[in-house]
């Protein structure tokens, strides 16, 4: 299953619905140019909900990673919402949970953007 | 691609054979699609003419896999730590990290005129899950530059 990205703006954030794989080729590239675009066009708060994401390797992560680095360079704010077991014990143990910013609610890390 | 979605679903059912549990079942795979990406990238340069070879050796008490390019090798030591502070934000890098964390054991060898093999191995804990002697599953593909 490849990747599916799913856009809604909620306040001043953009919610991106990620599911299926994020892996080298498909879903690196979507990504990629998902936030790409996103902050073509100004948006600069965006929150990644990985709740449907089955897999991630470690080029996923560096998409991740990049597109972190992306937002913050332009002065916005890339979190994550609803990491799995699987995605919140590769943060872990590639210690990027002191990276990113990461909620289990929607409402709040909607609110964490404020 | 092609090749990296096939050796998954071979990974799947070794494993299965093998009695792992789901949550080992995923580190195994994402050790093999790990090593898988750097043979056809760093070993065989994304060369769609060289080959990379998946060999499974399943005993009573480990799975042994072998995945083997026809690169010049790499120096293990030689790969910058990924949680040093100044790697954390780099975007690649992880591979081997990710591959030392989720297998028991991780070895490369270097065949001089023949090419790089490493060597994953997981122990088989449960009596229950063994097989005896071992069974050899080999599965060698063309590279699929990404």
């Amino acid at each position: 299953m490849s990747m599916k990205a799913i856009t809604r703006q909620v306040d001043s954030v953009n919610v991106v619905d990620l599911s299926g794989r994020i892996t080298l080729g498909e879903g690196c590239s979507q990504l990629r140019e998902l936030i790409r675009d996103l902050l073509a066009k100004g948006h600069k708060n965006i929150l990644l909900n990985l709740g449907e994401v089955t897999y991630i390797d470690s080029s996923g992560i560096g998409e991740l990673v990049s597109g972190f680095t992306a937002v913050s360079n332009q002065g916005g704010h890339l979190k994550l919402l609803n990491l799995t077991k699987k995605v919140q014990d590769l943060l872990q143990i590639t210690k990027l949970l002191t990276v990113f910013d990461v909620h289990d609610d929607e409402a709040k890390a909607i609110a964490s953007f404020a | 691609m092609k090749s990296l979605e096939v050796a998954d679903e071979i990974v799947q059912r070794v494993c299965a054979t093998a009695g792992f549990e789901e949550e080992e079942q995923h580190k195994i795979s994402m050790a093999v699609h790990e090593s898988m990406i750097n043979a056809i990238w760093h070993g065989n340069k994304s060369d769609a003419s060289r080959h990379v070879g998946l060999r499974f050796d399943l005993y009573a008490n480990r799975l042994e896999i072998h995945i083997r390019d026809q690169g010049a090798g790499f120096e293990v030591s030689n790969v910058p730590d990924p949680l040093a502070s100044e790697n954390l934000l780099k975007v690649s890098g992880r591979g081997i990290f990710l591959i030392r964390s989720f297998m028991d054991d991780f070895r490369v060898e270097f065949v001089p005129g023949s090419g790089t093999e490493v060597i994953l191995v997981k122990r088989i804990n449960s009596s229950d899950n063994s097989i005896e002697g071992g069974t050899d599953r080999e599965h060698e593909g063309h590279n699929t530059p990404s």
